[in-house]
């Protein structure tokens, strides 16, 4: 018997579930080694060696090199463990979560101020809110 | 006979705790983040409780992928604040009380609650912006305070029912414990909001107002509100609010009491990615 999911139809969002985790592990477990400074020197002086001691699949650390967010989470990787990386470039929360929208830090922090995202047509796959698939990316890199 | 006296919900967003030790709380952006605490702080001077239980989540600090525990009591004399990536905060050392915790966990799990205990661990953010929050910057904290993280990172997490009905077995673990202590039951993290995918920023005050509402005056209603809704209204980390209702099931009125007086409630956005969200229950006598 197949788990039950019912969270698969939320536009724009990964559940962090056991699947999830179990692809994820050694991304997730790379991401915690980060914790250490000596660590982060070592994966700052050369990114690819570092990875390489890691037994990630080649798309995760492509997904680590290019710091493509909705890569590493669609590989296993859950955002509080990537968040390591982010501290390893020294970027705050708000610049990780924006990135993985498509607009720039600007208009993710104004859309914040104003009161966030709305949650009208964001709540199933199929309607048109702007977090479904067929508005990304968002903000000026959607409107060309 | 130990005593839970209150009960104080509040988001625990790090970047609030950024600006408290970097020192923007004046700033036009955080200040009516911190205005919404004014009220807290000298509260907690007025209501200097003799313990906090401290309900929050670790944020991939303490626990990895290596062990993913759904309910872990801090038993230990002290706890380290984390350096999370960013550096350790500059805050002071967590005192816990081994004798009340341990005390707890013992009656929790002859209550069918099958907690994780655990004697050595860093807190992070989680834990320590609360403090800050209600206690500012002191050489100290207050009192000792019994961490008790809840896995609200792989999903599944624990159903708001169950994490209610573990607040009404952790308020009969404290009422067993001999020695007169004031102690206040802390639930924390939430309210809406999402860090991750195309939906990240997401934030719903309609459905985090009727959650303060609900959580006030009709708690078993908010305790009956399953994951997905969480997920869909509130966001993916919205799912945190669960925490709250620990907390919740651990006031007097659950079991027969009076219903609590609304001490103070306040609720802002944004911060960073985040709702705040901060009531203060007391209970009544």
């Amino acid at each position: 018997m197949s788990l039950e999911k019912p969270y698969l139809d939320v536009p724009g969002t990964t559940i962090f579930d056991a699947e999830q985790s179990r692809l994820g592990y050694h991304l997730n477990q790379f991401c915690m080694s980060l914790m250490k400074a000596a660590n982060r020197e070592r994966f700052k002086a050369n990114e690819r060696a570092y990875l390489d001691e890691w037994p990630m699949t080649e798309e995760q650390k492509q997904a680590v090199l290019a710091r493509d967010l909705n890569r590493c989470i669609k590989a296993g990787g859950n955002i509080y463990f990537l968040a390591k990386i982010g501290a390893t470039d020294g970027k705050s929360f708000q610049q990780m979560a924006g990135s993985m929208t498509g607009m720039t830090e600007e208009e993710y922090r104004d859309m914040m101020i104003k009161g966030g995202r709305s949650a009208e047509g964001n709540r199933v796959v199929g309607e048109d809110g702007d977090a479904q698939a067929h508005h990304q990316p968002q903000g000026k890199a959607g409107k060309k | 006979m130990a005593k839970i006296t209150a009960s104080v919900y509040t988001s625990h967003v790090p970047a609030i705790g950024a600006a408290i030790d970097l020192g923007k709380t004046q700033e036009p952006y955080w200040q009516p983040v911190f205005q919404g605490y004014e009220f807290s702080k000298q509260w907690m001077k007025d209501n200097k409780p003799d313990v906090i239980f401290l309900v929050y989540n670790d944020h991939a600090t303490a626990f990895s992928l290596e062990m993913i525990p759904t309910f872990a009591i801090g038993t230990a004399a002290e706890f380290t604040p984390a350096d999370e990536g960013w550096g350790p905060r500059p805050v002071p050392m967590v005192k816990g009380h081994p004798e009340l915790a341990s005390h707890i966990a013992q009656s929790v799990i002859q209550q069918d609650f099958d907690l994780t205990i655990v004697n050595k661990m860093d807190v992070d953010h989680g834990l320590t912006v609360p403090l800050s929050l209600m206690c500012g910057q002191p050489q100290a904290w207050p009192c000792p305070v019994i961490p008790f993280a809840v896995n609200v990172v792989q999903y599944p997490v624990p159903s708001g029912q169950r994490c209610f009905n573990l607040g009404k077995a952790i308020r009969k673990a404290v009422e067993s414990f001999d020695k007169d202590l004031n102690v206040q039951i802390w639930g924390t993290g939430g309210m809406s909001h999402q860090l991750q995918g195309p939906r990240a920023g997401l934030i719903n005050k309609e459905f985090d107002n009727a959650f303060l509402d609900k959580l006030i005056a009709d708690p078993a209603a908010a305790a009956a509100i399953p994951h997905i809704n969480y997920v869909r209204e509130a966001g993916s980390e919205g799912i945190e609010l669960v925490m709250w209702l620990i907390a919740r099931g651990a006031m007097a009125d659950i079991d027969g009491g009076k219903p609590p007086k609304v001490a103070h409630r306040f609720y802002h956005v944004p911060a960073s990615n985040t709702a705040v969200g901060h009531l203060i229950l007391e209970n009544q006598r």
